[in-house]
């Protein structure tokens, strides 16, 4: 009979990224990843870094769309129409002969501004009350948690399609609902992380040398909880993308004919029949877009996990 | 008793969620008499009697004590587009919805359950890194895109299974079957990922302690190890996660629905939400919001009495 054993060498990365949201249950996974025989690996490894220049190439193609070399997002083209990547244009044209590379360059601008902008509402915003909370506990925490478990108990994409359709859907008023959707996230992730690190020795050491709240907070505290939330922040961009394409699909997002990722799977979904390539190509984007926020972010949170093998 | 001693947050979460899905449609910009009654017929007076009849002009406890009263007795108001009354509508639409859901969580659990043990069981070999790195892969991969590709795949180039519409179980069980199978596959394929590399993290801490060992000592065969000693301790993130995913279900079935074209309670108030019909976009997220709660309790409640070690007494430890 062959025995398991069960080999803990490398803990998949982001073992724990489900459960993130659960502060109660982190604790219970990283003792896994703490597990002993962990050899530290110090390379990040290619799949790591061909995320990355992938997420950078998408970033270049946000910021400088207008600068690239691409033909114009909007100009119809109705002969070339449907065109097979070669045909016309690298990456072929969609129903109505639109350029898909050049659709895609300017698509993704919209993607990285409304992810950007989000995560940085949810993290700044949500850190703070996170680190606040878990810091100083009694009735601030039982206050502020109770509050943002009530906001958790709606569904969030049906908190969104309320407040999209009652405010409006301009590229900064859908930032700014999501940005501000994600803050209990955020809040949660950091309270459970400065849990964690309050009860550390250095900050016990810290405060026996006579810190005050402070001191602890900014020197101890927050360069600790800093690069977790981060790492979660990298992953929830990608949520963030998806959940532009969804808005897309409901007719929700950017209005038309502005290009997004999502606005083209979409509007390629009528030609799924004769010309699959035209949802294929704006699919594969946001695929690899997404993966490689959680590859990235999963490997730099098990990296900065505070509760590692090595203390 | 655990129940008796979370009833009352329960009770309190109910209350607040009621809370702030009144204020969210009630506070938000646009005059739904102004709707009613329609650009033409909208005279001052007109308007001032609609919003009398309505009760638009009290104040909003007021407002809000009146619509949870009568929510709470099963009248949720009548449309403002359609007059059809929005207690009808959802009661009409919430069978689909649970059926896609609870198929999706069955076929996703069907599938992560033996996976994800075969992954922690086999840890670090190659069919462990196959497991992990495709579950990894397809939490990368939205449920729309899932659901156009069933689609192209099963609709369009084989023709086996329908591509829009809805058959009611009532009227052919059959038909019903085919109709909920790729609108529920697009959401289970997501939450297949997220229970196999759960089960798989949560298993490989189990099969690490001490009763594995002595099982596996006294000669209990792999399988019943896995299945009777190791999966029920293994199981329970998996129990929690899989109630606060049934959000993600519920949300992503606005989209699937939309989709599919089928006439469930996501398309429901995606339809409401567009024609800003507010007393239904308020009915149907307070059914949302309250199943989810109610689910999330239950799931808090089975946890309890299937893992006896968790006392659920005070938190953790205190500095």
């Amino acid at each position: 009979m062959s025995t398991p054993v069960p080999n803990l060498g490398a803990p998949h990365p982001g073992a724990t990224s489900e459960l993130a949201v659960s502060d109660g249950l982190i604790a219970e996974t990283t003792e896994v990843a703490a597990a002993p025989g962990k050899k530290k690996k110090r390379g990040y490894g290619l799949t790591f870094w061909m995320a990355t220049v992938w997420l950078v190439v998408v970033l270049i193609c946000a910021v400088f769309a207008n600068l690239l070399p691409v033909r114009d997002p909007l100009t119809p083209d109705v002969i070339n129409k449907l065109a097979l990547p070669g045909e016309a244009g690298l990456l072929g044209t969609d129903g109505l002969g639109r350029d898909t590379l050049a659709r895609l360059v300017h698509g993704a601008r919209v993607s990285v501004t409304i992810s950007v902008t989000a995560v940085a509402i949810g993290m700044v915003v949500g850190g703070f009350l996170g680190i606040i909370s878990g810091f100083f506990r009694g009735k601030t925490e039982t206050i502020l948690m109770t509050i943002i478990n009530i906001i958790l108990a709606f569904p969030a994409l049906v908190l969104l399609l309320v407040l999209l359709a009652f405010v409006g859907r301009s590229l900064v008023v859908i930032s700014l609902i999501v940005g501000f959707l994600s803050i209990p996230i955020y809040t949660r992730v950091a309270r459970a992380t400065t849990l964690a690190v309050a009860e550390r020795e250095f900050v016990r050491a810290s405060r026996t040398m006579g810190a005050k709240n402070s001191r602890v907070l900014a020197r101890e505290i927050l360069p600790n909880v800093v690069l977790p939330v981060a790492a979660f922040g990298l992953v929830a961009m990608g949520v963030v993308i998806v959940l532009e394409g969804t808005l897309a699909f409901l007719g929700l997002s950017v209005q038309q004919p502005a290009p997004t990722w999502g606005g083209m799977i979409f509007d390629g979904k009528r030609y799924l029949n004769e010309a699959p390539h035209v949802v294929l190509i704006p699919s594969i984007a946001m695929f690899l877009t997404v993966l490689s926020l959680n590859l990235v972010g999963d490997a730099l949170r098990t990296r900065f996990d505070v509760r590692g093998s090595n203390l | 008793m655990y129940v008796l001693r979370r009833l009352p947050s329960l009770l309190a979460t109910l209350f607040a969620v009621s809370l702030l899905t009144f204020l969210m449609t009630s506070l938000l910009p646009g005059d739904p008499a102004l709707q009613i009654l329609g650009a033409e017929n909208a005279t001052p007076e007109a308007i001032a009697a609609v919003r009398a009849d309505l009760g638009l002009d009290d104040p909003l406890p007021v407002r809000y004590l009146h619509w949870i009263g009568d929510a709470l007795t099963g009248d949720f108001g009548r449309s403002y587009r359609t007059n059809e009354p929005v207690s009808e509508a959802i009661i009409d639409r919430l069978p689909v919805t649970a059926e896609i859901g609870i198929l999706a969580i069955i076929i996703a659990l069907l599938v992560a359950i033996p996976v994800g043990m075969l992954s922690a069981y086999r840890a670090g070999t190659r069919t462990d890194k196959l497991i992990s790195s495709t579950s990894f892969g397809l939490l990368a991969v939205p449920n729309f895109m899932v659901a156009i590709f069933l689609i192209l795949i099963f609709a369009v180039w084989l023709g086996v299974l329908p591509a829009t519409g809805w058959v009611n179980f009532t009227d052919n069980p059959v038909q019903n079957l085919r109709s909920a199978l790729l609108p529920a596959l697009s959401l289970a394929i997501a939450e297949m990922a997220v229970y196999t590399r759960l089960l798989r993290t949560d298993m490989i801490g189990t099969l690490q302690q001490d009763f594995v060992t002595m099982a596996r000592v006294k000669g209990v065969s792999n399988r019943r190890i896995l299945f009777r000693h190791a999966l029920r301790p293994s199981s329970f993130s998996l129990m929690t996660v899989a109630g606060v995913q049934v959000g993600a279900i519920i949300g992503g079935s606005v989209v699937i629905e939309t989709l599919f074209a089928l006439p469930g309670v996501g398309r429901l108030l995606l339809e409401a939400v567009l024609v800003r019909d507010l007393l239904m976009v308020q009915g149907v997220a307070l059914v949302i919001a309250v199943s989810y709660v109610v689910v999330n309790f239950t799931v808090d409640i089975l946890y309890s009495y299937l893992d006896p070690r968790i006392s659920h007494g005070r938190s953790a430890a205190r500095v």
